[in-house]
C-alpha cells in the first residue's frame, strides 16, 4: 500500500503530487468496485469513523457514508448546525467525549475554517476534512482530479476554468492546489467582488469575462451561487449574475472541442448554469458524484491505520 | 548631599533618562517615596550608604535603570470578566513587565461610563504593584450613540477618553468628542479601524486571507479611520491619539499629519512590529487573533520605520487578556486579543534594540517620557521630586516565554517558546519594590 505522506487529509495545498496520484490510483480500483453486482469489500472492518457534521450537506455527507460502508467501517453521524452565538459545549469537549468511546477516524464539515487542523490538536484521530468554512474541501477537488483525470487521463497540459464565488469557495481553493501540482493550468472567473484581495498568490490567471476565460479550455468546473452573497450587496442580482457568468450553450464555443462541464453541487439550474448545459452531452456532473464515493473510499483507506508515531 | 539620610539607593547602573537626557553610570537616591536625585557614586556618598541597612541598597551593576515604565493601552477586565484577569492581577503582570504606570481600557462590563466605574477601579487599585490610570469611555456604554459624561469622567480621574475596542463610527460624534475633551485638554484615543469594513474579518486582508479562507479586516479600515480622524482632529483643534497603528499608509498619514501640525500622537504594539500574518496559516492559533490584526511584512516594517523617524511616540502592549477556555476554540469564534504586559520589554529589546533599529534611549522614550508627556501624567523621569517608579533592567539576560511564569490570569500570549533578550530585575514604585526577579 501506498504510504502518504501525512495521517490526516486537511486540504490539499502542500500535498505532494505523489501523495495526489496515489490517493487518484487507489479511487481507480473502488471506482471498479462500484460497477460490481456486490459492491461491498472488507478493507475498514473493525475501524470507526465519525462523521462530524457542523454544517449542512447532503451530498457529501451520504458519499462518506456510503464510501464507509462498502469498505465494511463502523459509522456514526453526528450533525449539529451550530453558530458562533449558540455556542454550548466547546468542539474540544465534544470531540474528545465522543473520542473516548474510541473513534479512529473523523470526517469533519464545519463552518469555521482550520477546525480540520484544530482537531489534530484535539484528538489522536485520522482527521479528513470535508469542507471547512471558506478554505478547503479536498475531497471534492479529488473526485473533481479523479473525474477529469478518467476522461482524458491526464491532468497535465489540461486547462480548468474555475467559474464562481472565487472569495468564499472551498473546493475553488482546494481545486487550484491539487491541479497545480498535477500540472493543469487553471483560470479563474467571477464577479470582481467575489474575487479576493491576494488572488495572485494562487498563480492562476484571474478573469472577470467568462468568454475571455472559456476561450480555449478544456473543463469548466461551475460554482453554485449562494442567494445570501447578492443579499451582502457582493453582485446586484441574480439575473446579471446569470447574465454575466451564467453557462450556457452560446458560450461553450469558445471551449476546445473535446471539452468538459463539472458543478460540484447543488446547483441552481438556470442561475449559473443553463439546464442544456448541465444535462448536455458533455456534462459529467452525475459521474462526479459516482466518482465522490470511490476517492472518498481510497481517501479513507489510504489513512486508516495512521498512527502518531508513524 | 552627604550625611542626609536616603530611604533606598540603586547603586552601579547605568541610569538612563530620555526625559533628563541622562545615559551614564550613578547612584538613584530615594526618599519618601520620591527621587532624592541622581549622583555620581563618591567616597561621601560611600559613606552615606554605611548607615543604611543592607535591604535599603541596591546594586544594580551590569543593569540598566530607567524612570518606571509606562503602558497606555491595557486590559485590566475588571469589573466582570475577572476570570481572564483582576486588576490586582493585572498589576502584578505590569510589575514583572517593568511598567509601573498603567491605562486602562473602559471596555470593562460594565464600562467605565460613569464615575462610579471610575472611582470602582480607583479603589480596586489602591496597594497594587502599578499605578492605574484610568480612560473612560467616549460614548455611553461604549455604544458610538451618545457622549459619556466626560466632564463627570476627567473629574474623578479620568486622563483620556477612549472607545477602544469600537471605532466612533459616526464622525459626527467623533468630531464633538474631539471638540468637548479639548475643554479639558485631554486626549481622544481612537481605536482606528471602520467597522463596516471590518465587519466578521477575523485577520488581516491579505494573500493569508485569501489562502485560508478567511474573511479579512483590511489596512484600507485603518487608512480610512485615520485620515477621517485626523480631519476631525485639525477643524477642532484638539488631541488625538490613535491607538496601536499597524498600516503602512496609516504610519505615513500620522507623519504628514504631524508635518501639517496636527496634533496627533500614536502608539505601537511589540505584535504589530514583531509578528506578520504568514504566522496565522502554520498552526490556525488563536492567541495570533487581534483587533487591528497583524498584517503584512511590509507594514510590519513600516510600523518599525515609524518607531524610528519618531511619527510613532509610544509603545503599548495592548495587554489583552482571555481566558483558555475562550481562546481554545475555532479561530473565527475566539476572541480577538493577547497579552503583553511581561512580553513587551522582551520584544523591543530582542526585536527593536537588538536588531540596531532604536538604541535604549530611545525605545525607554517611547515607554516613559512620551506617554507620560502626552497623558499628563507624573513620573516618566528620574528628575528630582518625581515619584520613585524605577525599572531596573538585566539587558541582555535570556529568557525564555513560558505560560506558567505569567503573572496575569491569562496565557494568551503568540509568543510562548520564545526566547528574548532583556528581563525586568526590579521594579520600583514610590520607593517600594514591587517586583523583583
Amino acid at each position: 500500500m501506498t504510504r502518504l505522506s501525512s495521517r490526516h487529509l486537511l486540504g490539499l495545498e502542500g500535498v505532494p503530487r505523489a501523495d495526489i496520484v496515489a490517493m487518484l490510483d487507489a479511487a481507480e480500483s473502488f471506482r471498479e468496485v462500484l460497477d460490481r453486482e456486490i459492491k461491498k469489500l472488507p478493507t475498514l472492518r473493525g475501524i470507526t469513523v465519525l462523521n462530524l457534521f457542523y454544517e449542512a450537506s447532503t451530498r457529501t455527507r451520504i458519499s462518506f457514508e456510503l464510501a464507509e460502508k462498502r469498505l465494511s467501517a463502523d459509522s456514526i453521524n453526528f450533525t449539529k448546525v451550530t453558530s458562533s452565538v449558540t455556542k454550548g459545549e466547546s468542539l474540544r469537549d465534544t470531540v474528545q467525549n465522543i473520542e473516548a468511546m474510541k473513534i479512529d477516524m473523523v470526517v469533519v464539515r464545519h463552518a469555521s475554517s482550520g477546525v480540520p487542523y484544530y482537531l489534530t490538536n484535539c484528538m489522536d484521530a485520522n482527521i479528513i476534512n470535508a469542507g471547512d468554512g471558506t478554505h478547503e474541501h479536498p475531497t471534492q477537488a479529488l473526485l473533481d482530479m479523479f473525474t477529469i483525470r478518467r476522461k482524458y487521463g491526464k491532468l497535465d497540459g489540461l486547462r480548468v476554468v474555475l467559474v464562481g464565488d472565487v472569495m468564499h469557495s472551498r473546493v475553488i481553493r482546494s481545486n487550484i492546489w491539487g491541479l497545480k501540482t498535477l500540472g493543469a493550468s487553471v483560470a479563474l472567473c467571477g464577479p470582481s467582488t467575489l474575487i479576493p484581495y491576494g488572488v495572485e498568490q494562487f498563480g492562476c490567471d484571474v478573469y472577470t469575462n467568462v468568454d475571455e476565460a472559456l476561450d480555449g479550455a478544456d473543463v469548466v468546473n461551475v460554482m453554485r451561487i449562494q442567494l445570501e452573497r447578492q443579499k451582502a450587496g457582493l453582485f446586484p442580482s441574480q439575473r446579471e449574475y446569470t447574465n454575466l457568468f451564467g453557462i450556457n450553450k452560446e458560450r461553450l464555443k469558445r471551449l476546445n472541442r473535446n471539452y468538459t462541464i463539472m458543478h460540484p453541487g447543488p446547483m441552481n439550474r438556470g442561475v449559473e448554469i443553463a439546464t442544456d448545459v448541465a444535462d448536455g452531452g458533455q456534462s459529467v456532473i452525475l459521474e462526479q458524484v459516482t466518482n465522490g464515493v470511490a476517492v472518498r473510499m481510497a481517501v479513507l483507506y489510504l489513512l486508516s491505520g495512521r498512527k502518531e508515531e508513524e | 548631599m552627604a550625611g542626609k539620610k536616603f530611604d533606598m539607593v540603586i547603586r552601579g547602573g547605568l541610569v538612563i533618562d530620555p526625559a533628563l537626557g541622562f545615559g551614564k553610570e550613578a547612584c538613584v537616591l530615594i526618599k519618601d517615596a520620591k527621587i532624592a536625585g541622581i549622583e555620581k557614586e563618591t567616597a561621601a556618598l560611600r559613606r552615606t550608604f554605611k548607615t543604611m541597612g543592607d535591604n535599603q541598597i541596591i546594586d544594580a551593576t551590569d543593569k540598566l535603570v530607567v524612570p518606571g515604565l509606562i503602558d497606555v493601552h491595557v486590559h485590566l477586565r475588571e469589573p466582570g470578566q475577572e476570570g481572564a484577569e483582576t486588576i490586582k492581577s493585572g498589576c502584578e503582570a505590569a510589575a514583572a513587565g517593568g511598567f509601573t504606570s498603567i491605562c486602562c481600557m473602559p471596555n470593562t462590563r460594565p464600562r467605565i461610563d460613569s464615575q462610579e466605574t471610575v472611582k470602582f477601579v480607583q479603589d480596586r487599585a489602591q496597594n497594587a504593584s502599578a499605578r492605574v490610570y484610568v480612560a473612560g469611555a467616549i460614548t455611553k456604554n461604549i455604544a458610538g450613540e451618545e457622549l459619556a459624561e466626560i466632564g463627570d469622567l476627567v473629574k474623578m480621574g479620568a486622563i483620556a477618553i477612549t472607545d477602544d475596542g469600537n471605532y466612533v463610527q459616526n464622525p459626527e460624534i467623533m468630531r464633538r468628542a474631539l471638540q468637548y475633551a479639548s475643554m479639558f485638554d485631554i486626549p481622544v484615543m481612537q481605536h482606528a479601524e471602520d467597522a463596516f469594513l471590518c465587519e466578521g474579518g477575523v485577520m488581516n486582508e491579505s494573500a493569508q486571507s485569501a489562502r485560508l479562507g478567511m474573511k479579512g479586516r483590511p489596512a484600507a479600515a485603518e487608512e480610512i479611520a485615520v485620515l477621517r480622524d485626523l480631519a476631525l482632529c485639525r477643524i477642532t483643534a484638539s488631541r488625538l491619539h490613535i491607538q496601536h497603528i499597524t498600516s503602512r499608509r496609516g504610519v505615513a498619514a500620522i507623519r504628514w499629519a504631524k508635518r501639517e501640525g496636527i496634533k496627533v500622537t500614536t502608539e505601537a504594539c511589540p505584535h504589530h512590529f514583531v509578528l506578520t500574518d504568514d504566522e496565522i496559516g502554520k498552526e490556525f492559533n488563536t492567541n495570533l487573533k487581534v483587533n487591528p490584526p497583524i498584517r503584512t511584512r511590509e507594514d510590519r516594517d513600516a510600523v518599525i520605520e515609524g518607531l524610528v523617524d519618531g511619527t510613532i511616540d509610544c509603545i503599548a502592549s495592548d495587554h489583552a487578556p482571555h481566558s483558555s477556555e475562550d481562546k481554545d476554540c475555532e479561530f473565527d469564534m475566539a476572541p480577538s486579543g493577547m497579552i503583553g504586559l511581561e512580553t513587551t520589554l522582551g520584544l523591543v529589546k530582542t526585536f527593536l534594540i537588538d536588531k540596531g533599529y532604536l538604541g535604549w534611549a530611545d525605545a525607554i522614550r517611547k515607554m516613559t517620557s512620551n506617554p507620560a508627556r502626552i497623558f499628563g501624567l507624573p513620573g516618566g523621569t528620574l528628575a528630582a521630586g518625581s515619584p520613585a517608579d524605577i525599572t531596573i533592567i538585566d539587558p541582555d539576560k535570556k529568557w525564555k516565554v513560558k505560560a506558567e511564569n505569567f503573572r496575569s490570569r491569562s496565557q494568551n500570549s503568540p509568543f510562548l517558546g520564545w526566547t528574548l533578550s532583556a528581563k525586568v530585575y526590579r521594579s520600583i514604585l514610590g520607593g517600594r519594590v514591587v517586583y523583583e526577579k
